[in-house]
């Protein structure tokens, strides 16, 4: 409902020129939630964030972010959020310190916060060292921490965080999602994007899976894995179309979808002990394999198995 | 909450020290103007200019002191016209979306930028006073040391209300463009006619009158008036004509610079409520 709902989106459509980066799009975040958009590159998830960060006009729906419209009340939008951009966007001749002194002043953030919020979360990027480089200094990973620590340091009402995680080495990568989990405890609604299932998944409480503009669906990770299957097999042989058939009589698969090469075929218990059925039962068909390969869900899985049963429901 | 545009004067402050190459030639471009374009210029000009005899009891004075009123007015052209270029390096590099999607109020952007465009005028305007008094310019002639205080006062009231409205003018043309070829080029073009059409390096006096007529408009006459007027006196002769000005001329001339900024401000503000970068 009203109350419970920070983000409202509704028929949220965005061109530039004649094309469509977003493609009416309805979605709700709530308060308290981490909801992550999950889609390819070009889907539209930064043209998304742009919109309801303010940075690009409301050209067709309507979108409220903490209660406020971001057509008529832009400035109350802003005092209610956080950002984190994509791609790197630092001062290269400011130094560490005054790129977070900046960003903290920007918010108003009294001076003693300031003071102390910089050296806590330079602690957690671990940038202490480099306090009083300039940013172009810096090594890729170390920019994109230092964005992430200024992009946390406002504790905003919806932090919006757009790939945070891209490009940085497993270790700081589950630090910052730790950090996240925390600013997420401490009150802050995050809504972030992401190519990645397992930062999706460990991260979220909820996931919309976008594409060419569009969500494909919305659901809890749990959700998203079950309708998925927990396994996927990956199969290459003679003839797709009888394999279809062939596999029928087996209750462990839940779907069969056409993939760049061959079928997947996603299966709901432990794929490991479903290989030797579907290996006899397309033998016993009279059918040659080429490949089987075992797969647990990645991102691709996920969007194949729904932008698949989507290409389904509309086309034929 | 109203003082954010203290930040972005700090960062701009930060920068203008750190590009070491911009600080200096910043510094040294009005000296060597002086240097050299006023001392070659002086002993020409001086040497007609003597034909004309000066009217009984009014001061006569040399060009480069005519002249250093025109290099301070023109430095300060300079550089607020260049002022918003940081804007569009922000916007291109992409830093302008953090200053946009933050709370901070839009406009103090351009009131951060302005006020540093107006800080570095003040040092350079600062540095040509006291090279010039260097190489002989006789500003100020036998003022008291109250008189010469507030007639420096005078002078940077007029600086600052001037390099307001161009500092205004830039970072809205800036916000518009999408390189800084682009605003290098319609600065340039703009310089040419605001510079020559002025009163900065000769007297209007001999202007053709169409062109007279031209730089009353000219906010850089104005700027000019207010600098001679506070630095030279109200009556004063120079390069063979008569110069004499009222409190309601100079206040008339401020006034100018004053609605000048104040139309500049309504196009700046409009510019940046609407700004959209990505
Ligand atoms: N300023 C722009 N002008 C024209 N087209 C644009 C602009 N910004 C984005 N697009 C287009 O809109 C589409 C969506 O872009 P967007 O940046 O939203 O994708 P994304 O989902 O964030 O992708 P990625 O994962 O690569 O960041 C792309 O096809 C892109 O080329
Ligand atoms: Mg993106």
């Amino acid at each position: 409902m009203e109350g419970d709902d920070i983000i409202e989106v509704r028929d949220l459509e965005h061109l530039f020129g004649d094309f469509a980066a977003v493609r009416g799009i309805s979605f709700t975040v709530r308060r308290g939630e981490i909801f992550s958009f999950l889609g390819p590159n070009g889907a539209g998830k930064s043209t998304t964030i742009n919109v309801l960060t303010t940075l690009l006009p409301l050209q067709k729906g309507r979108v409220h972010v903490a209660g406020y419209d971001v057509a008529r009340e832009a400035g109350e939008v802003r005092k209610a959020i956080g950002i984190v951009f994509q791609d790197d966007v630092l001062d290269r001749d400011l130094t560490v310190q005054e790129t977070m002194e900046f960003h903290g002043r920007l918010y108003s953030i009294p001076r003693e916060e300031r003071r102390a919020q910089i050296d806590d979360l330079l602690r957690v990027v671990e940038l202490e060292s480099k306090r009083d480089e300039r940013t172009k200094n810096l090594s890729g990973g170390m920019k994109r921490r230092l964005q992430i620590a200024r992009g946390l340091m406002t504790r905003p009402e919806v932090l919006f965080l757009d790939e945070p995680t891209q490009g940085l080495d497993p270790q700081t990568r589950m630090r910052i999602w730790e950090y996240i989990r925390q600013v997420n405890g401490a009150g802050t609604t995050i809504f972030l994007t992401t190519h990645y299932m397992e930062e999706a998944d460990i991260l979220s409480d909820r996931i919309g899976i976008i594409d060419h503009g569009r969500i494909v669906v919305t659901g809890t990770p749990a959700e998203l894995k079950n309708a998925l299957g927990e396994d996927v097999v990956y199969l290459e042989t003679e003839d797709d179309r009888r394999v279809r058939d062939a596999l029928s009589g087996i209750e462990e698969i839940r779907s069969v979808t056409d993939s760049t090469r061959g079928l997947s075929i996603a299966i709901s218990a432990d794929g490991s002990q479903c290989i030797p059925k579907i290996i006899d039962a397309v033998r016993s068909a009279g059918i040659g394999i080429s490949s089987v390969n075992l797969k647990k869900p990645t991102m691709d899985d996920v969007f194949v198995h729904y932008t698949g049963r989507e290409l389904r429901d509309t086309g034929a | 909450m109203a003082w954010e545009f203290l930040t972005v004067y700090w960062r701009e402050m930060i920068r203008f020290v750190r590009f070491r190459a911009q600080l200096f030639s910043s510094l040294l471009q009005p000296a060597l103007w002086m240097a050299f374009f006023g001392v070659a210029m002086s002993s020409n000009l001086d040497r007609f200019a003597s034909a004309i005899p000066a009217p009984a009891g009014v001061i006569p004075l040399d060009y480069l002191t005519f002249m250093a009123a025109g290099v301070i007015a023109m430095t300060t052209l300079f550089t607020s016209l260049f002022g918003g270029m940081s804007l569009l390096f922000d916007k291109n590099w992409g830093l302008m979306r953090e200053m946009l999607a933050s709370p901070m109020p839009r406009t103090h952007i351009m009131f951060g930028v302005s006020l540093s465009g107006m800080t570095k005028s003040f040092i350079q305007v600062s540095i040509i006073m006291a090279f010039g008094l260097l190489l002989g310019v006789q500003f100020f002639p036998g003022y008291s040391a109250t008189r010469i205080a507030l007639s420096i006062l005078g002078i940077f009231a007029f600086v600052a209300a001037f390099s307001l409205g161009f500092l205004l003018f830039s970072s809205a043309i800036s916000m518009r463009l999408e390189s800084p070829e682009g605003l290098q080029g319609i600065m340039t073009l703009l310089t040419l006619p605001l510079f020559f059409v002025s009163n900065a390096l000769y007297p209007i006096q001999a202007f053709p009158p169409l062109l007279q007529a031209l730089s009353v408009y000219n906010p850089l006459t104005h700027l000019v008036n207010g600098i001679r007027y506070f630095a030279l006196g109200s009556d004063f002769f120079a390069v063979g004509a008569h110069y004499t000005s009222t409190t309601a001329d100079v206040l008339g001339s401020f006034a100018y610079l004053a609605v000048f900024a104040a139309v500049m401000y309504l196009l700046a503000r409009w510019t940046f409520e609407k700004a959209v970068v990505t």
